[in-house]
């Protein structure tokens, strides 16, 4: 669910000279390259990255810095990746993780990103 | 909390060890109404039940010793009141499922050995249903299983509970019954008069006419001053636990099992390395490596600690349960299966330490049983 | 797993990192520096190889310092591993890491931590809703993507890198609601006697009162010896409430940004059992080191901010203590050599941790922040509350590891990170005893999580 992005690039900062496409939730998404995975959310107005296993308590990154482990999402069939630790790339699919992960109805080992048309 | 400096302690029995075993007795025994005080170490002691796979496991065990096997299914099959008991008292669910579990077989040679050592137990005990299971068979079980898993062997006996919510129901059922635990306790010393032992630990002293001695790697320098013998040594296994994941895995396996907070919990390897209570990588590469090879489906999931626990080892592996003969009221109760064994602590040794009979299957526990006549004399 | 063995190996690549692998190379020693960001800088640093002009304007000189460092490591003879998680290091100087996906293990002679601090944990009210992090987290966001928040936010708690980043914010343009801060008059007067040794600290002591200058007349609410500080809101932040001497207040955001010092990372060290103490004035652990920064384990050292909070300026210092004490250990150069190295180093440290008393004492964090009421979450991860540990000790539990075991606070995939400090004291205030007689946490590998079938080899 999107709602006014948290975060938004600094005024005085030249605009980034290339984008990338990706999408959360299947909500495609452009963002600037370079980036944290965490960044890009935050500033496409994704406040929400999780439900949590133990109560399913919305959660979104606290510390940016890969120490508290809030900001895990699942990134191309891989689930709990911290989102601020990985640098966003063309036609990542990304989805929020919802709770523990599933072994059963995942499959296993997908790595490769579907190039789309 | 500085209570107790100079005072004396009195209670019907002191049970020193907080652990599984402590615990369990001096439930037993506060639930039988007898005063009780448990004696504990400090956050940095060793806590072989800190460690645990969490396994209430019956099959192959006593296939030397049938006496070991009536004992565990004594235990086992206590299990289930046992755990409400604990419900009722403490209101901690242990989760205890006894679904029946899996020993896996990775080789035709490994598969033999197993059919034969059960096949044994049977032999020796009549009741002891258990199936021989190959690769199809194994797989109509468990879907998941992977391919380098040639069969296992099966029975309905076997179950797991959850090892660190017991211990916190044991201690918060004991002392609903009224026993009171001491912890950072360091006992320095027993002192036996005949139908009074005293515990100095510091400047704080805890009488009692009976002992119990719980204490794991503590019990043989303890069980010294009480007259007893009780010659167990560290060993070590390595444990991993992943992350949470969804349910997956309803079966406990011997060495890969699925805890009732999602998470998958590895093991066990088996080594003798004194107090080494830390991790080798390459035993956690092979643990790692099995546990992918039984349920290929684990590759991907993220390993988040790794320990090393120590268990507590009788030179045969079998449990340690005397009663003194020279100072009666003393006993040392030690095993390795603290958490099998947790439902028979709880029930069958009070009556014991109380002045009764001592259950049958355990006359062949005796610690003397490793009294050679070259020890003997360094014994007392 | 591939085996390599090399002199050194440096764990971290921020301003104790850069400073030592780029010295002891310079020495001819052979050394890997290990970090698992995808740019040198660490977290002062962050972003400093990659930040476009306009931006290190924007965050000061004392960030663009930082330039120097990077620079140097790049024209030395270091070889600079990036996007290297460290998931062990063991007493024996075998250092584990993954990379793209396979795990690999150096034999060192010598290891060096440079893993730096971590933001204190801030455990009040609501502070796991989404919208609320730490103002270094804000501070990284800038940094190294150039993001600020897109309203009005509000800054809370205390320290010089809460100023610094409304300080920053300002420059920028961007909107500060409030800046609610818990220092008191108290901290002020605690602090005093150590303003003449501040008072020789004087550029550092003028810059912070220039700054908080600056945001004073920029027209923030401000409010100070703010408490009882909470974050309202269902799913996520929509206010943040305190009390001023009595007098209720709140402010609607969606932006917390909490700061309350930094503190050791503490998790390598502690994994290797190393010894720590309980430090009063920081009141946190730190490792026990000798004036190299060695610890009680042969042959491993830790330099900067993991060693006891003293800032990037120290910490470089620190890391070239360290890479003299280490060259000198593998004979590289003589302790005589060492020494002589080693003297106007030592200037330069007492130098650049002169004004330390004095911040630690005025921006100390209070204890209702530290050691919170019986509601508030002290374990994210597992969800454990001040109050359910609170109720292990009163079950016996006598340290943390025996609450974790009670109550899986720890256990999650933090580590322990997050609550480790709080717990300690949660702990050592309801016993009645010190935080050294409690201890921490039992931290063991891996420090990062691998999966199975890396540690398996497949």
């Amino acid at each position: 669910m999107r709602t006014d992005p948290l975060f938004q690039p600094v005024v005085s900062e030249a605009r980034a000279t290339r984008s990338v496409s990706l999408t959360f939730n299947d909500q495609p998404l452009t963002v600037p390259a370079g980036i944290s995975v965490a960044a890009a959310l935050l500033m496409s107005g994704i406040s929400r990255f999780r439900a949590t296993p133990v109560s399913e308590s919305p959660r979104a990154p606290y510390c940016m810095m890969g120490v508290c482990f809030e900001c895990l999402v699942d990134i191309d069939g891989v689930p709990n990746r911290q989102s601020c630790l990985i640098e966003v790339a063309d036609n990542m699919r990304i989805r929020s993780q919802e709770g523990a992960r599933d072994l059963i109805c995942q499959p296993m080992n997908v790595r490769t990103v579907e190039v789309q048309s | 909390m500085s209570q107790d400096r100079h005072k004396v302690v009195q209670s019907d029995v002191i049970v020193v060890g907080g652990g599984l075993v402590g615990a369990a007795v001096a439930y037993g025994l506060a639930r039988g109404g007898v005063d009780t005080v448990i004696l504990d170490q400090g956050d940095n002691a060793f806590r072989a039940s800190r460690g645990n796979f969490g396994l209430v496991w019956v099959q192959g065990k006593g296939h030397d010793l049938p006496d070991y096997a009536r004992w565990t299914r004594s235990s086992a099959s206590r299990w289930p009141a046992f755990a409400q008991a604990m419900m009722a008292d403490s209101g901690v669910d242990v989760q205890l499922k006894q679904p029946g579990g899996f020993h896996m077989c990775f080789s035709d040679k490994e598969l033999l050995e197993r059919q034969a050592r059960l096949q044994t137990l049977q032999d020796t005990l009549g009741d002891y249903p258990f199936e021989m299971l190959d690769a199809a068979d194994l797989k109509a079980r468990l879907p998941l299983i992977g391919p380098a898993v040639i069969g296992a062997s099966y029975t309905a006996q076997d179950g797991h509970v959850n090892p660190l919510k017991l211990l916190r129901a044991l201690h918060t059922s004991a002392q609903a019954k009224g026993a009171q635990l001491r912890s950072s306790v360091e006992v320095d010393r027993i002192d036996c008069a005949p139908g009074e032992f005293r515990v100095k630990a510091g400047q704080r002293c805890f009488v009692a006419p009976r002992i119990v001695l719980a204490a794991g790697l503590g019990n043989p320098a303890l069980a010294q001053q009480v007259g007893l013998y009780a010659p167990v040594a560290p060993n070590r296994g390595q444990v991993l636990i992943s992350e949470r994941v969804r349910p997956f895995l309803d079966y406990p396996t011997i060495n890969v099992r699925q805890t009732d907070e999602g998470t998958v919990q590895l093991g066990d390897s088996m080594e003798e390395v004194g107090l080494d209570d830390g991790t080798s990588t390459e035993v956690l590469a092979a643990i790692a490596k099995r546990g992918v090879a039984t349920f290929p489906l684990l590759r991907d999931v993220r390993l988040v600690r790794a320990w090393g626990a120590l268990r507590v080892l009788s030179p045969d592996g079998l449990p340690i349960y005397q009663q003194s003969s020279k100072y009666p009221g003393a006993f040392v109760v030690t095993c390795h299966s603290g958490v099998t064994l947790a439902a028979a602590h709880a029930q069958r040794i009070t009556p014991w330490v109380m002045g009764g009979p001592r259950p049958d299957e355990l006359k062949v526990f005796s610690g003397d049983r490793f009294l050679t006549d070259k020890v003997f004399s360094h014994a007392h | 797993m591939n085996h390599e063995s090399v002199d050194v190996v440096v764990i971290g690549a921020g301003a104790a990192g850069m400073a030592a692998a780029t010295r002891m190379a310079g020495l001819g020693l052979q050394v890997v520096l290990l970090d698992e960001q995808g740019s040198p800088g660490g977290q002062i640093y962050r972003g400093i190889t990659l930040a476009p002009l306009s931006r290190r304007d924007l965050l000061g000189p004392d960030y663009a310092h930082g330039n120097q460092l990077a620079q140097a490591l790049t024209s030395s003879s270091v070889r600079y591993e990036k996007g290297a998680s460290v998931w062990q290091v063991t007493r024996d100087h075998q250092v584990s890491y993954l990379r793209e996906g396979h795990l690999y293990t150096l034999d060192a002679k010598a290891v060096l931590l440079a893993t730096g601090a971590m933001e204190r944990p801030f455990p009040i009210v609501g502070w796991t809703l989404p919208g609320v992090m730490s103002a270094g987290a804000a501070q990284i966001l800038l940094k190294s993507s150039g993001l600020a928040p897109s309203e009005p936010l509000v800054l809370a708690g205390c320290g010089p890198l809460l100023y610094l980043l409304g300080w920053q914010y300002l420059r920028a343009g961007v909107t500060i609601k409030a800046l609610v801060d818990t220092t008191r008059p108290e901290d002020y007067w605690r602090a005093r006697r150590h303003l003449l040794t501040a008072l020789r600290a004087w550029p550092y002591l003028r810059k912070g009162l220039e700054l908080m200058r600056s945001l004073r007349s920029a027209g923030i609410a401000q409010f100070t010896g703010a408490e009882q500080l909470a974050v309202e809101g269902e799913e996520e932040a929509q206010a943040l409430t305190f009390s001023v001497s009595g007098k209720a207040h709140r402010i609607a955001t969606r932006c917390v940004l909490l700061h309350q010092g930094v503190v050791p990372n503490i998790q390598f060290s502690q994994a290797l059992r190393a010894r720590h103490v309980w430090d009063l004035d920081q009141l946190c652990f730190r490792p026990v080191t000798d004036p190299w920064g060695e610890l009680d384990v042969p042959g491993v050292y830790i330099a900067g901010d993991g060693a006891g909070i003293g800032g990037a300026q120290a910490a470089a210092v620190q890391g070239q203590l360290a890479a003299l004490g280490i060259a000198a250990r593998l004979m590289t150069i003589g302790t005589a050599e060492r020494d002589e190295q080693a003297r106007p180093l030592r200037v330069q440290l007492e130098s650049s941790l002169r004004i330390r008393p004095f911040l630690d004492a005025l921006y100390q964090p209070k204890e209702q922040n530290r050691i919170p009421a019986d509601e508030v979450m002290v374990c994210r991860c597992e969800e454990v509350t001040a109050g359910e540990l609170r109720s292990f000790v009163a079950l016996g539990c006598a340290g943390p590891n025996q609450a974790k075991s009670f109550g899986r606070c720890g256990m999650g995939p933090c580590q322990g990170r997050m609550c480790g400090l709080t717990v300690t004291e949660v702990i050592a205030k309801a016993r009645g005893v010190s935080a050294d007689e409690v201890g921490y946490y039992r931290i063991r590998p891996p420090i990062k999580p691998i999966t199975l079938g890396e540690l398996a080899g497949e």
